[in-house]
């Protein structure tokens, strides 16, 4: 039943009403105030079609590190508080994540780009982990001795502070736990905020729809979390 | 490859045989509905099943507003990716530790700016706007525009390509309004791109379009917003038609100052001028509306005792075990009422009621949360407004949310009733827990099907098909009607399904997000007699915009008569006798030969019973609007 395009001609729009025609007008219109013009079918479709910059890819592969610690930030909450808020609040920042960063790697896979961060080496250069490993979110941080106070992008956990993290218990763990994810929210928000101060970033809809949901989710956890580290 | 989709025979009527008319009620009419379970998947071959309606038109997208391709993405990632492996980039990682690790993107060169085929929802079908014999439907792609002279066969008669969010579309006048949100959304409709750092380009708002010439349609007015335009509703002027006004529901993150003045974000206790906590009023001069301008940024939220700002619910579970609800930063979705100039809001993590008798200023009255509801999305008042029903879009509508395993109250309806001026909490209602995992599925949009003495909604569940309920008893709303057909697509949810599904003129209008738009009549059925059918096919507007919610008012006909009859006769609150007696008054009057002593002694009949049924009953009122058009034709 598909049948492939007919070309609409649009010389033809001029001679009469739309109605007259087989293959009614699409109409790209101009700026406000001025007349729009007509368009075929695959000029439509081409019109639907968006661009990602560079930076939109460098966005997505760093984000889904990022969001990489939170999930396991989450994973150290069983066994560590009795704090039922924490927990809940734990359970659905990892859960969230999680699913974001299925959602960002089949956005990138879609592309056929890499799901990995580029600049890897460099991060294990300067002392984050070892190899193509070191952006895996379960960086191991106990392997090599002294771990770094260097946080991998900004917002997360330096693996000094996971292993600090790691060894707290109760009321500790949920200061660190609600502290540190403040942090790490807030350094999701500024990268979007980043983002989108850069020329023709984030104009994929699907991309732009998921930096609204951040700066909206995450700023809404943000201010949950900090009344629940003030009732601590 | 991408195959367009240019015409396509409409689907031949389902071929139900109508029912013969009959003024009783037959219970022999009242068949089980069909299992909506395991429908099979495909595009425009999809299994359906059907209760109590006829689908009469189905008209596939039109060329240039449809790409197999991109209807067919998958959300997610699908099966068949697990275990594959990554794209092999990470090989040269040890000439990019060389340049070190700055942003200046050595490795991105295969990237660019890169031009990607549509993305999801780039051409998916979304609201609807009614003018005269004019259907509009919005999407993500621009507006098309339908001649529904024959309702039942929709004619393409044009498009408008303008690309930027999920179009929320109203018409008024040669007016037609339409909502822009993505940051890809610009000024021309274009996809150039947006330069600058910050682009007066760039537009997100609400656009305003003339169509009073369809050979020339044209872009009149874009009123620029802080959080672009999400939904927007069209709000009269009480007294004055040459002013109209639109309620802009923006739920992206602000803008900043630099690309649109006077937008800024974050928490009012850090910045009381944040844009969040608002909507925006554009005021509309209709004879010049490229005036068109915001007037007003009502803080709708606010905490009447303290003036907090964000003065409603903060966002999450209420409870142990409860939803987690959204935060109450924006309004997705106002349903304005003007005959009883109110409107109910649906706003993240509350239903709210506002009085808008002025419009400019509209004022919180009372507000509603609930520990099973995630994200309040849509409102819908019954015909006398003592009544809101709102929506739950549980998973913002992309994910699978009416399996069995789904909580019945999570995704649904819920219904309030308005006593003294406050919401109060009633019934829910969802579909049966029949959709599979790869059906997107959550409650949306919907309005009133005008049927007499009765409250029922029709709407749009998504992949779970339409659905048609009544919720007289708002304790107990029911279904009466549905359609429903299998998924886009086998193994992988694909996002499609009715947006929402509208009753006007006669005929319910569904736009399905992937397969274009659908007409379908009412059938009846045990729980709807061809009188309450024909009652509501009486109804006509000249223009209507869901979102604008119109005043019903019967004329006084015999089929509006018999459809009360028909529901004292299923409720049996009228006893055989007067039953009888008033049917006999009715047929009299049909065919001219009641004469107004008759006519007197059947609305008597009935108001002595109206006292006996208890005078807030729906029967009651049934019965008090039966004898007081018999008074009114004698």
């Amino acid at each position: 039943m598909i049948k492939s395009v007919t070309i609409f001609v649009v010389g033809a729009i001029l001679a009469g009403t739309p109605q007259a025609f087989a293959s009614p007008p699409i109409f790209q219109p101009g700026a406000p105030g001025l007349p729009s013009r007509t368009v075929t079918p695959e000029q439509s479709i081409s019109l639907a079609g968006t661009g990602h910059s560079a930076a939109d890819v460098r966005f997505m592969q760093h984000m889904i590190v990022h969001h990489g610690q939170a999930v396991e930030m989450g994973e150290l909450i069983a066994g560590r508080t009795d704090n039922p808020d924490v927990a809940l609040m734990g359970a659905r920042i990892a859960s969230s994540q999680a699913s974001e960063i299925e959602m960002m790697q089949a956005w990138l896979e879609r592309r056929g780009l890499s799901t990995r961060m580029a600049h890897a080496s460099a991060m294990a250069a300067s002392g984050q982990g070892h190899g193509n490993h070191a952006m895996e979110p379960g960086m191991d941080h106990a392997a090599h001795g002294v771990p770094s106070d260097t946080p991998l992008m900004p917002g997360m956990l330096s693996p000094a502070q996971m292993v600090q993290l790691e060894a707290a218990r109760g009321d500790q763990f949920d200061r660190l736990y609600l502290a540190g994810m403040i942090h790490h929210h807030q350094g999701a928000i500024d990268m979007v905020t980043d983002l989108l101060a850069g020329p023709g970033n984030g104009e994929d809809p699907q991309l732009s729809e998921f930096l609204s949901a951040v700066i909206a989710d995450q700023s809404a956890e943000i201010s949950r979390m900090r009344g629940m580290l003030a009732d601590l | 490859m991408k195959a367009t989709f240019r015409s396509m025979v409409s689907l031949a009527a389902l071929g139900a045989a109508m029912v013969a008319c009959s003024p009783t009620v037959d219970d022999d009419m009242s068949e089980a509905p069909p299992s909506r379970a395991g429908l099979a998947p495909g595009l425009f071959d999809a299994g359906t099943a059907i209760w109590n309606l006829e689908l009469t038109a189905s008209v596939p997208p039109p060329d240039g507003f449809f790409d197999l391709d991109t209807v067919m993405i998958p959300l997610g990632r699908p099966d068949d990716s697990e275990g594959e492996d990554e794209p092999a980039d990470d090989d040269g990682s040890d000439e990019t530790a060389e340049t070190g690790a700055d942003d200046s993107g050595a490795s991105d060169d295969e990237v660019g700016e890169e031009e990607t085929g549509p993305g999801l929802l780039a051409f998916a079908n979304s609201d609807l706007a009614f003018t005269g014999d004019r259907v509009i439907m919005g999407g993500f792609h621009g507006f098309n525009v339908y001649d529904t002279a024959n309702p039942d066969d929709p004619e393409h008669i044009l498009s408008v390509v303008c690309p930027g969010g999920q179009g929320d579309v109203s018409v008024h006048g040669d007016l037609v309004f339409f909502s822009t949100e993505q940051n890809r959304g610009r000024l021309d409709c274009g996809n150039g791109g947006v330069e600058a750092e910050s682009s007066p380009e760039r537009f997100l708002g609400v656009r305003i379009f003339d169509i009073s010439d369809l050979n020339a349609p044209r872009q009149v007015a874009a009123v620029q917003t802080c959080r672009g335009s999400h939904t927007h509703t069209f709000v009269p002027h009480p007294t004055d038609d040459s002013i109209a006004y639109i309620y802009v529901q923006g739920t992206s993150s602000p803008r900043p100052d630099s690309e649109l003045a006077g937008c800024s974000g974050g928490e009012p206790d850090e910045n009381p001028d944040t844009a969040l906590y608002s909507i925006d009023v554009i005021e509309v001069p209709l004879g010049s509306p490229e005036q068109a301008s915001i007037v007003s940024r009502p803080r709708i939220f606010t905490n009447h005792e303290t003036g907090e700002i964000a003065g409603l619910w903060a966002g999450g579970a209420m409870e142990d075990g409860a939803q987690t609800a959204a935060s109450t930063v924006a309004c997705h979705d106002i349903t304005v009422y003007p005959e009883m100039g109110l409107a109910g809001g649906a706003c993240g993590g509350n239903g709210i009621l506002l009085d808008i008798t002025d419009p400019v200023n509209p004022r919180r009255i009372s507000d509603l949360a609930d520990p099973n509801m995630a994200y309040w999305h849509s409102a819908t008042f019954s015909n006398d407004a003592n009544k809101v029903l709102f929506t739950d879009e549980w998973g913002g509508g992309l994910g699978a949310r009416c399996r069995a395993e789904d909580p019945e109250n999570w995704g649904a309806n819920l219904i309030a009733d308005i006593v003294d001026g406050e919401l109060e909490l009633r019934g829910f209602f969802k579909i049966p827990g029949e959709q599979s995992d790869i059906e997107n599925c959550v409650a949306h949009n919907g309005s009133i099907v005008p049927v007499p003495g009765r409250d029922i909604m029709v709407q749009g569940w998504y992949s779970g098909g339409l659905s048609i309920i009544d919720f007289t008893d708002s304790d107990n709303p029911f279904e009466i009607a549905f359609f429903d057909r299998g998924p886009l697509g086998p193994d992988a949810l694909r996002v499609g399904g009715y947006w929402a599904a509208y009753w006007h003129n006669g005929r319910v209008w569904a736009p399905e997000i992937a397969r274009g738009l659908d007409v379908f009549r009412l059938q009846p059925s045990a729980y709807l007699t061809a009188n309450e059918v024909a009652a509501a096919e009486l109804i006509r507007f000249d223009e209507a915009n869901t979102q604008t919610q119109l005043h019903i008012t019967w004329p006084d006909e015999p089929v509006v008569a018999r459809a009360y009859l028909d529901q004292l006769t299923r409720s049996g609150a009228l006893d055989q006798a007067a039953l009888a007696m008033v049917r006999d008054t009715v047929d009299a009057w049909s065919s001219g030969d009641a004469d107004a002593a008759s006519l007197t002694a059947a609305a008597e009949r009935l108001d002595t019973a109206t006292t006996d049924a208890g005078p807030s009953s729906a029967d009651a009122r049934r019965m008090a609007e039966l004898s007081a058009m018999l008074l009114r034709v004698r």
